[in-house]
């Protein structure tokens, strides 16, 4: 026989922890204030807001339904508005496999969202071009917009993309507010021919 | 009485006498080719003989063998009789340099896509194609990528090493 | 009075239709497809179809791979559904070789097919239910869609693209907690389905929305090239698994439904029925499995040392093992000279695999005939004086999966 563990022990869920509130940044607390940087209860208030855009191509695709759908309802995470439009939204989501055709699209997508935006490359195929290396397929997002979380898996399980999405909060919750206009990001931007 | 794979091979012949050649039966299906200047004519007979009907348009696809020299591209075509559930291959073969077929939208509204596919992938000119361009591929293509000659991989591409992935 | 005019620029036509552009990526599409319509305020003129948005080049990729490696390609074509497609590939592979599959596996196959189809035509519903301004029911059966990926996951470790099952059989053997994971579902999805449906049947709104819309007659679609459902709602009854039978579907008991009108309404009700059917062929090819007794009820692959591979166990302590493992998975056998085309049934019609060998270890030529690539081009003709809004049900009504499609 195959060893096969099970996980027999189920660990108790911490039922505090569940329903806890946002956990609040480091400051001074006092009689009716609060005094923090700026930047954490801006971090705070997006990492808990973020409008995901689904850019669904594929395969992929269906696994955001399914996470996004009653089971495993990504709306706990804040992003109960799946927007469509990108000058709403600020979290691309881009779930799998992006033809050369596609390419183009995609960076306009990219472009037409307003800062700060995040990208999110879920499964192999927007990650690296995956099992797909053809003459038609764009090897991995990266070539054409920058990109912020790398999700695994053909297609990564629905847990996956909440783990990546979750990965995507910490982000945005430390990024400093100056970032977006730094010299860094600038240069960054200018690789990839935006802007 | 039900149609067999024999009374379509000896219908084809008393229509066609020896322009339809090479009819044989693999895994029950009945194949056979003919030269590409009557592939309508064949198709359109398939199609109106009451006897025959095969009315359906299963599939169009090409094939490219290099080695054959001067019918180095075949194009298949898979036609089915619902009524008497029976299926047939037919194939003609056209030479690289000059590769007009006649087109089967007349007769089947799925051919347009099909055949604009096959023009994709090999470079088939099917002559009377209502809209013959590129359909899966991006318009500035230059090549037929599914011939053989054609590499698979993308030759731009320059973040995979070759020697990583035992190609080199 | 004098009004004013705006003038034209020279040369210039004036034009009473506007031209809208809807997709690649646009909600309403479920997928990548680009459609520019002509519009008379809400009805459609005209449309003109783009294709090929992730065009992944698969028969290409066929060209280059072992049989058994081809598998996890056709995984990807119709997602919905990739069960299907995997054992539609090993299906062909075996009649190719001329391998003869144990009763047991058939039904086996039979059993996850069918679930397949019922994964695939509760999407397409529920979709054609969200269209339609309906959203309650997507959430509502996305959650019973779970009980089947759970089922798939028991059996081969992964949700969505299974690559299940091998040339020959399976993998390994169906676990108990399988069978009770099917039994949970036999119970608990009827009950679902029945709710499901009576959410959408003879609802007002609904009907209003989809009878008459998106409609074509047997003879066009046949002309079309439709397949599988749609086919079936324009009243058709056509079926790959009555007409040609594969994997031992002969030994069951089940009807075709069928439709008069071909719009949307029809093709709803016949994938509700369709999945009534599933679920009951399910059930005897269930049964038939419990019927195995003995060391044939321990039977799940047919005897091909060429293509099944070796027990692990036996890689390490046999030589005879080991080289075969080694042949196989370095896509070292010999395949037969040969055509075949070999169909099947998928989620939305003929999905048929047309595959060249000549003497490679490799096919010459692999072809699909993705049904959904076919009867798109009558999308426009389908759409054509209806109105805007009905447009975008009639494309999910279709069950136009973009990786099939693009192949």
């Amino acid at each position: 026989m195959r060893p096969v563990r099970f996980n027999i022990h189920p660990k108790e869920a911490e039922i505090a922890d569940a329903i806890g509130m946002g956990k609040a940044p480091d400051g001074v607390p006092g009689d009716g204030f609060f005094a923090t940087q700026l930047s954490s209860v801006v971090g705070l208030a997006r990492k808990n807001s973020l409008w995901p855009l689904p850019f669904a191509t594929s395969c992929c695709g269906i696994e955001f339904m399914a996470t996004m759908a009653s089971h495993y309802d990504l709306s706990r995470f804040g992003s109960e508005r799946v927007g469509f439009s990108p000058r709403q939204c600020d979290l691309l989501m881009v779930m799998g496999t992006i033809a050369k055709k596609m390419a183009p699209v995609l960076r306009q997508v990219y472009i037409q969202m307003a800062e700060p935006r995040w990208v999110i490359a879920v499964g192999a195929c927007a990650s690296s071009g995956g099992i797909f290396d053809t003459y038609s397929v764009l090897q991995g997002i990266d070539q054409v917009i920058p990109v912020d979380v790398y999700v695994p898996g053909c297609p990564p399980r629905p847990e996956a993309i909440i783990d990546g999405f979750m990965k995507i909060q910490d982000l945005v919750g430390q990024e400093s507010i100056r970032r977006r206009n730094s010299e860094q990001y600038k240069a960054l931007l200018n690789s990839y021919g935006i802007q | 009485m039900s149609l067999t794979n024999e009374m379509v091979q000896e219908k084809l012949i008393a229509k066609f006498s020896d322009q339809v050649l090479q009819f044989a039966t693999s895994y029950g299906m009945l194949s056979f080719e003919s030269p590409k200047e009557i592939n309508l004519k064949v198709l359109q007979f398939l199609y109106d003989e009451p006897s025959l009907a095969f009315t359906f348009l299963t599939d169009i696809c090409a094939v490219n063998y290099p080695n054959q020299k001067g019918a180095e591209l075949v194009v298949v075509y898979h036609l089915h009789n619902l009524k008497e559930n029976i299926r047939l291959r037919y194939s003609v073969s056209t030479s690289l340099e000059n590769t007009d077929v006649y087109t089967a939208t007349k007769l089947f509204e799925s051919a347009n896509w099909m055949e604009r596919e096959t023009y994709d992938f090999f470079g088939i000119n099917f002559v009377g194609h209502p809209n013959l361009k590129r359909i899966l591929n991006v318009d500035e293509m230059d090549y037929f990528p599914l011939r053989k000659e054609f590499p698979l991989e993308d030759q731009t591409r320059i973040d995979k090493d070759d020697e990583m992935f035992g190609r080199g | 009075m004098e009004h004013n005019h705006i003038t034209l620029p020279e040369g210039s036509i004036e034009k009473t239709t506007t031209t809208l552009n809807i997709g690649p990526t646009h909600p309403a599409t479920h997928g990548v497809f680009q459609n520019i319509m002509e519009v008379d305020g809400e009805r459609v003129v005209s449309s003109d179809q783009t294709v090929g948005y992730i065009h992944r080049a698969f028969e290409k990729l066929a060209e280059r791979r072992p049989l058994y490696q081809i598998t996890t390609i056709t995984d990807r074509l119709n997602y919905c559904s990739s069960p299907i497609n995997n054992m539609g590939w090993h299906i062909t592979c075996e009649k190719f070789l001329q391998i003869e599959t144990p009763k047991r596996v058939d039904y086996l196959r039979v059993i996850i097919m069918e679930l397949a189809r019922i994964s695939d035509h509760l999407i397409c519903n529920s979709i054609v239910g969200v269209d339609t301004g309906a959203y309650t029911g997507f959430l509502y059966v996305m959650q019973y869609r779970e009980l089947i990926y759970e089922i798939y996951e028991e059996i081969c470790g992964s949700r969505l693209t299974t690559n299940m099952g091998r040339i020959g059989g399976f993998e390994r053997n169906f676990t108990n907690t399988a069978f009770t994971k099917l039994e949970k579902f036999l119970n608990e999805y009827p009950k679902v389905l029945k709710e499901f449906e009576s959410l959408f049947t003879r609802n007002r709104i609904f009907m209003e929305r989809t009878q008459g819309t998106g409609g074509i007659s047997a003879e066009r679609a046949m002309n079309y090239g439709f397949t599988g459902p749609n086919l079936r709602a324009a009243g058709v009854d056509y079926d790959v698994r009555v007409h040609q039978p594969y994997s031992s579907y002969q030994d069951f008991n089940f009807t075709v439904p069928v439709g008069t009108t071909g719009d949307n309404y029809d093709r709803f009700l016949v994938r509700n029925a369709e999945m009534w059917e599933s679920i009951s062929i399910i059930r005897q090819a269930y049964e038939k499995v419990q019927a195995f007794k003995g060391a044939e009820a321990e039977v799940y692959h047919a005897d091909v040392p060429e293509y099944y591979l070796p027990k692990k166990e036996d890689v390490y302590t046999k030589m005879e093992a080991l080289i075969w493992h080694f042949k196989i998975i370095m896509g070292e056998i010999d395949l037969p000279k040969g055509q075949i085309y070999c169909p099947v049934e998928g989620g939305n019609g003929e999905l048929g695999f047309y595959l060249i060998s000549d003497g490679g270890r490799t096919p010459f030529r692999l072809h699909f005939r993705r049904p959904c690539f076919i009867y798109y081009q009558a999308y426009p003709e389908l759409i054509k004086g209806g109105m805007l809004s009905d447009a975008v049900v009639t494309m999910s009504s279709l069950n136009l999966i973009a990786g099939e499609l693009d192949a």
